[in-house]
Parts: C-alpha cells; structure tokens; sequence
C-alpha cells in the first residue's frame, strides 16, 4: 500500500466526493468499482451491525455495510439521494458502502494532498478511517482509508 | 521458442501420462504379459518425453527416454517384467512428479538429474544378461551381432542398405514386381545432424514414400525407427511403379533430410546376398531369428505408417479443456437468465391469458432455458475416477512401507460430481485410505490367527444416492477399539471419566473426529499424526458433505462421505421466517409436520416434541435468525423435521413457500462469521435468499 500511496501523491488522483452527515469524504475511484442505487438489502443474522447485509449486483452477492454505523454515526436515513459505492479491494474483495449522497469527482494532485497526523486529531471516532486531507477550493475533503474502512472490527 | 503459453497444457497433459503410467505399471505388475498394458506404457512415456522435449526439459526427458527404452526392450519381449523393475519404474514415476511439481511452481524443473534412476533403468537394459530369460536374450545377442555385421559390410560405403539382407520372400516379390513393371530401390536416407524429432523425419520419409509405392523393407527396422534408435541414417528397400529420380525427390522434400542415396535393385543383389549367407553358414542361423523377428513388423508396415497419427497424438477423446473459472461465468450468465425468465413469468402470470402466443414464447424460453442450465450443470461434472486412480498405487506403495498384505478394491469410480468437489475430495479419501491400511487392517499374522485371510482388503465404492454422492471407504481389519478410544480420551483429558460413562459407543468413536487424536500407540510415516481425520472432517463438512464412521470390533470399519452432487445447485424448500425468505437444502429435510403449541413438552429446558415414537428436539428459527415470528404463540406451528446422521431436529418456521431450484451463491468472506448459513441464492424477483445450514443447527 505505501508504494500506492507514493505513487498517487507524485500525480493526480481522482476521487469520488461523497457525503455522510455534514461532512464531505473522498473515495479513490481506483477502487470504485460501481455506483448502485439503494436497494433491497437481504439482512444477515448474527453479524457485526454495521454489516446491514448482502445485495444481488447483477448474479453476485455483494456484502454492504453502512459507513454511518461504522464510523460511530447514529444509522442511515435512506433518502432518494442515498447510494451504495460498490468497492473493489485487494484483500477484502468485493464490497458495498452506504453513502447519504455522492457529489462529485474531483480530481486532485500531491500538493493538495496532507496526511493527516495521528496527534492533531483530538475526539472524533472515525478519524482513523480517514488518511489524508484534500483541499479543493475552499472546502476539505477527508479520504478515507479504504482497507481501514473494510477492515472487520466487532 | 517461446513455450510458456503452453505450459499449463503441458503440465495437464504430463498429469494425464503419469496417472496413466502408474495405472498401467500397475496392471503389468499384475499381468506382465499383457502386450496392450505394455504398448499403452510404451505410448504414454513417448507421448512424455516428446512434450518433455518440445518444453525444453531435459532432464525429464533423459529420464523418459530411459524409461521408454526399457518398455521398448519389454515390448520386443527381449526383457521379462520382474518385480524389481516395476520398483524402479515407480520410483521414475515419482521422480517425474517431483519434476512436474517443480515446473508448476517455478517453470523450471529443477537440477535433480536422477542418477541413480537413469543407471537403474540402464542396469535393466543391459542386465539382460543376468539370466533370466536365456532364450530371449541369444535371440537379441544374434541380432545385435547381425547387425553388427551388416554395419560392418556397409560401413566403406554411403549406401548402407547395401548391408539389407534379402531373403527368399523378397525375392519373390522383386521378380513379381518385375513382372508388373515396377522397379525395386534401394536407398539410404541421411538426416541433418541438427534434426531434433528423428523419428517425425523418418515418419515423414516413410510417408512419402507409401504413396510413392510400399517399403518392403528397412533398416533399422520400422519399429526403431519409430522409437528413434537410429543414428542419423536409415535404409530402405521400395517397391515403386516410379523413376529413381522421382522416389529420391520425393525423399528430399521432406526437411531436414540431408541426402539420399541409392539405385535400381538388380537381379544380381538378391543373388549375391544369397550367396553370402550361403557361405556363412552359422551366420544364417544367427541372423534367422532376427530376421523372423523383422518379418512381421515389415508385414505390418503399410498398417503402421498409417495408424501413426493417432499413436503419435494419444487417443484423445475429443474433448477441450475450458478454466472453470470460464464454467463459472458461463454458469451466473445461465442463472441470470433463469432469474430475468421467471421474473417474466411472474410477471405474465397475472394479466389475463388472452395472447395465447405470448405463452407459448414464455413456454417454450423456460423450457430452453431449463435445458440450458442442465446442460451448463452437466458440464461441470466429472468422474471421481480422476481422484480415486492414484489410490491403487497408493495402496500398493503401503504394502511395501507397512509391511501388511493388502488389495484395494475400487466400485463406481465413474460416478460424477462437480468439479469443485472432486478437486478437493482426494485428500480426505486418502486419509481414510491410509488410516484403513495402517489402523485398520491388522497385520498378516494377526489377520491369519484370527482365522481371516492374510491378504487385507479395502473397499472403495461410490454411488450416487438421490442428491447425493456416497463414497465409502471400508475395510475387514480391526475396526475400532471402543475401550481403547475411552481410555485414551480419558488420559488425554478429552473427556472425563463419569462423561465416558454415559456416552455411547458411537459417540465415544466420534471422538476421533476432534484435532490431535490418535489411537495408533506407535506413530508410523503413513498416519498417526493426530493430524488425520479432524482435517478430513473439516474438510469434507466445507463441501458440505459429511462424514460418519460403522464399526465392529474385530470384523472392520466403514467410513461413509456423504457430498452433495454439486455445491452450485440444489433442490431447496423455501419457508418464509418474521418477514423474511429462508431457503433450506431439500436433502437434509425429512418431513413436514403440523404441530399444536400444546404437543411441546420440555426435557431439561429444551422444547422438544414426539414424533411416531421418536424424541425431537425443536429449534425455533426465529430466535436463531433474530427475526420477529408473524404467527402467534397459540397457533399451530409448521414444523420442519431436519436429519444430519442419525440425529434428527425440527425447525419451527413461519410458512412455507414450495420446492425450488436454487442456483448457490457465496456470500463472500467478509460474511463468514454465521455458522448456519451456507450461502445466499437469488430469486426471481432479483431478491436475496438466505440459505439455512440445517447441519450446522443441529
């Protein structure tokens, strides 16, 4: 991952601005396999609640689970803007994230991009899902860490 | 050359050969006489080592030309098989494999020369001599020796057909010819020295040659030629309506052919020769048995150069080999298709039926579609025979290393299961196999004492039971020491000693199923590790199959694997639980019961219910799956009565929708956690169905 992560911060990277709450997170698109609309989810018993459950994608089980419930957020409010990010990850395989809106794509390069240090990061919960900082305009995108968002944790 | 896109071939096509040899040297060691075991043997290492060397591995091909050399003698019937040999020919059956095993993993095959192999065979080719078949070996003697001499006469000259002695037949049909108005040559063909594939040269050579006219004759014989015992040279004698000059031209088109030499036969060779033998009198009847020996293979030389192709390329059924992974594709594209089908009939069904037509199509799509997805199933599956042929071999390897007699008998290898299973099947079987050899059978003198038959047996058999594919390991050793198993459990801690006390006999010998036990008091190189059966029951439950053993002290055991016919598809029940769909695996259930709320009774706090006779413990999916049941407490409750074994379970659900084909789904491992559900399938509505694991409930 650290060669990935060199690679990407010497050009630019495209990411996919998503909301959750109030706040606007990025998403690598490298890893964006698929952008559904929310759906019919098949709940599985006995799992982690932050795993809502599993969804058809064309003949393929996919797993979703909600970003909201994994950051520590109270659950999703399903609204017609609401969507499931199909990603695809190198040790997790296939996966869904519940996301309140997608925004836009932006694209950004390494000087726009700060990693993010552990110590300056006081309170919230979820900060360690999110890597970096990127700056687009005026406004702040968090990336998230894909693997540390997908990552199984009870 | 670039041959790495062939590689994979390659080593598919070797695996076929080897598990081919080692079936065949396993048939000659029980019938050594048998000529199509040993021409089958002789193909399948020359079929290797032609694959060997178009890959460019030497070393397996030093071996297998070794080998076939030894078949070759074998097949001239100048050497008789002997126990020994059969040794050393597995031994370089293992040293191919370890070769194979090396090319998989790092394309190269390694340094390993396998010396000691190669002098091995080499000690059988020579070592004829030792005495054991005399008559063959003076008949080889006298023709090596006349064919030392014909080189000798021929070797100040380039025409070495020369040195072909002709006999009285061949007179015949010179005068014959004549008389016809066709024309004998003698001709001797020179090969490039760079040539690689000899044989294929000559092959072509001869080819040529057939449609010119017939080969009466050829030095060294046909066979030889075939199997490349030749230096760059051979001569042959034609029988040709055609000129000299077009007969050689038709020689040299062939590439990588140096030059030909020769001329016209003349009445005067075949008398010279005569003369020769006539003056040599010890040398005729030396050289008589050769050239009897010659005689058939020449007779049967027009038959032979046209049987070539299919013996070069082994008889291959015609089939094509297709990455399951491609199946797998070709699989959710048919199963899509059913799923976008019945949710068009779904859909149909309730508007009125007035467009006939429109039916009709639907009809007859379902009907396609049905035909489609069996089709697509069928292909994925395949004969355990696959697995279960290496076993004999096994067995026979333990027989030397255990020191125990024993004979394997094997039933229904034809039996079919997909793919997925047979691939991973081999290891359990193995295991059981090994434990029947090694804990099982007793050894001989035991088994004479007991008043059995010193030879052990085991069993093999598979057969398809419904759904299901049994496959039961069985052997008339020992079987299992109850006492024994207890005893042990109870040193070991497993168990305590008033727990011992009340469990039955089958459920003290399921204990062997738990990690890191075993019984066998001296631990031996075949098993007895306290490795086997917990791994070949993990292994066997991840196909979804089970495993459960049938002993009786004394008179042997049975090991019964159970697998379902294929893990993509199954005939399932659909039951709908609080508001969700459940589907649960037709095969497990047994009936469907109606149940009053007041036939449950408890028995140390569990609910259970009585069925014609039998005490049922009932599971109430609802709380299993954490869902609010729809029905109230009052209301009758539809049981589904669940057998895994000889145990059997009720599951209490909410309704019941019908049966139905599902097409299995993994539910990937981010999911793996819920022990009781197996997989997930989709529905015709593009929905998501949970399957139950009723095994795991229980």
């Amino acid at each position: 991952m650290d060669e990935l992560r060199v690679a990407t911060e010497l050009d630019t990277t495209q990411y996919i601005v998503i909301k959750i709450g109030e706040e606007s997170y990025g998403i690598n698109i490298a890893f964006v396999d698929n952008i559904v609309r929310m759906q019919h989810i098949t709940r599985v018993p006995k799992v982690a609640p932050y795993l809502k459950g599993v969804i058809n994608l064309r003949g393929i089980i996919v797993p979703v689970m909600s970003l909201r419930l994994k950051m520590g957020l109270e659950d999703d409010v399903i609204t017609k803007a609401t969507r499931i990010i199909i990603l695809k990850l190198e040790t997790q395989g296939t996966i869904g994230i519940i996301v309140d809106e997608v925004r836009e794509v932006i694209t950004l390069d390494s000087e726009h991009i700060e990693k993010v240090a552990q110590d300056s990061n006081k309170s919230s919960e979820h900060v360690n899902f999110v890597s970096a900082v990127g700056k687009t305009g005026d406004e702040l995108v968090s990336l998230l860490d894909l693997n540390t968002v997908a990552l199984e944790n009870e | 050359m670039d041959v790495s896109q062939y590689l994979e071939i390659f080593l598919d096509e070797t695996k076929e050969h080897l598990q081919n040899l080692n079936t065949q040297i396993l048939e000659l060691e029980q019938d050594s006489e048998n000529m199509d075991t040993v021409n089958e043997i002789f193909r399948a290492a020359h079929s290797l080592k032609g694959m060997a060397g178009t890959m460019g591995y030497k070393r397996m091909q030093n071996l297998t030309h070794d080998m076939e050399n030894v078949f070759s003698e074998v097949r001239n019937g100048n050497i008789k098989v002997q126990p020994n040999m059969i040794d050393i020919l597995f031994q370089c059956l293992d040293a191919l494999e370890g070769y194979l095993a090396n090319i998989q993993e790092s394309s190269d095959e390694g340094t390993d020369d396998n010396e000691p192999l190669i002098k091995a065979l080499n000690d059988i080719l020579n070592g004829n001599s030792g005495g054991d078949a005399p008559k063959k070996e003076d008949k080889t003697e006298a023709k090596e020796e006349a064919k030392e001499e014909k080189k000798e006469a021929a070797s100040d000259s380039k025409e070495k057909w020369q040195s072909i002695k002709l006999t009285d037949t061949e007179k015949g049909l010179f005068e014959k010819a004549k008389e016809e108005g066709q024309h004998f040559y003698g001709i001797t063909v020179y090969i490039q020295e760079s040539c690689i594939l000899k044989a294929a040269r000559a092959f072509l050579v001869f080819k040529a040659l057939e449609e010119k006219g017939e080969v009466v004759l050829s030095n060294p014989s046909t066979q030889d030629i075939e199997d490349e015992k030749f230096d760059f040279d051979f001569s042959v004698i034609v029988v040709t309506a055609e000129s000299y000059d077009n007969v050689v031209a038709a020689i040299k088109s062939v590439s990588e052919i140096e030059d030909a030499f020769g001329r016209e036969l003349t009445e005067a060779d075949f008398g010279n020769s005569a003369d020769a033998e006539a003056e040599d009198e010890p040398a005729k009847e030396e050289s008589k048995p050769a050239e009897e020996a010659k005689k058939p293979e020449t007779k049967e030389l027009p038959a032979k150069a046209g049987d070539k192709k299919p013996a070069a390329k082994p008889v291959v059924n015609r089939t094509v080999r297709v990455d399951i992974e491609k199946l797998d594709v070709l699989m959710n594209l048919v199963s899509e298709l059913i799923i976008a089908k019945n949710s068009l009939v779904s859909s149909t069904s309730g508007e009125d039926t007035h467009n006939s037509n429109f039916n009709e199509q639907i009809e007859y799509l379902e009907s396609v579609t049905t035909n489609l997805h069996e089709s697509v199933m069928k292909v994925r599956m395949v004969p355990i025979e696959s697995v279960v042929s290496k076993f004999p071999r096994m067995i026979r390897d333990m027989q030397k290393t255990l020191g125990k007699k024993m004979e394997l008998h094997m039933t229904g290898e034809e039996t079919e299961l997909d793919r997925t299973v047979v691939d991973e099947i081999g290891d359990p079987l193995m295991h059981l196999l090994r434990n029947a050899a090694d804990h099982g059978l007793e050894s001989g003198e035991v088994r004479v004492q007991r008043g059995k038959p010193e030879v052990g047996n085991i069993y093999l058999d598979a057969y398809q039971d419904g759904n299901n594919v049994v496959i039961e390991v069985r052997d008339d050793g020992n079987g299992i020491d109850v006492a024994k198993v207890r005893d042990k459990a109870i040193s070991r801690g497993t168990i305590t000693a008033e727990q011992a006390e009340n469990m039955s006999d089958k459920e003290i010998v399921d204990l062997l199923f738990l990690p890191s036990f075993s019984t066998k008091e001296q631990v031996s190189e075949i098993s007895g590790r306290g490795v086997g059966l917990d791994v070949v029951k993990s292994k066997i439950e991840a196909l979804s199959g089970e495993v459960e053993v049938k002993t009786k002290l004394g008179e042997g055991s049975t090991w019964i694997v159970r697998l379902p016919l294929t893990l993509a598809i199954i005939q399932a029940l659909m039951v709908i639980v609080g508001d969700e769909k459940y589907a649960i695996s037709l095969g497990s259930i047994q009936t469907i019961e109606d149940i009053s709320p007041s036939d449950i009774k408890l028995v140390q706090n569990k609910e259970v219910i009585q069925l014609r006779g039998t005490v049922i413990p009932i599971i109430r999916l609802s709380d299993v799956v954490d869902a609010t049941s729809s029905k109230s407490p009052e209301d009758n409750m539809v049981v589904v009565i669940v057998k895994k074994g000889d145990r059997l379970a009720g599951l209490v659900v909410d309704e019941l929708i019908g049966q139905q084909e599902i097409v299995i789904k993994s539910l990937g491992k981010y999911i793996s956690k819920c022990k009781f559900i197996s997989g997930a399938t989709i529905l015709g509505d593009g929905e998501v169905a949970l399957i139950l694991d009723a095994n795991a409930l229980i």
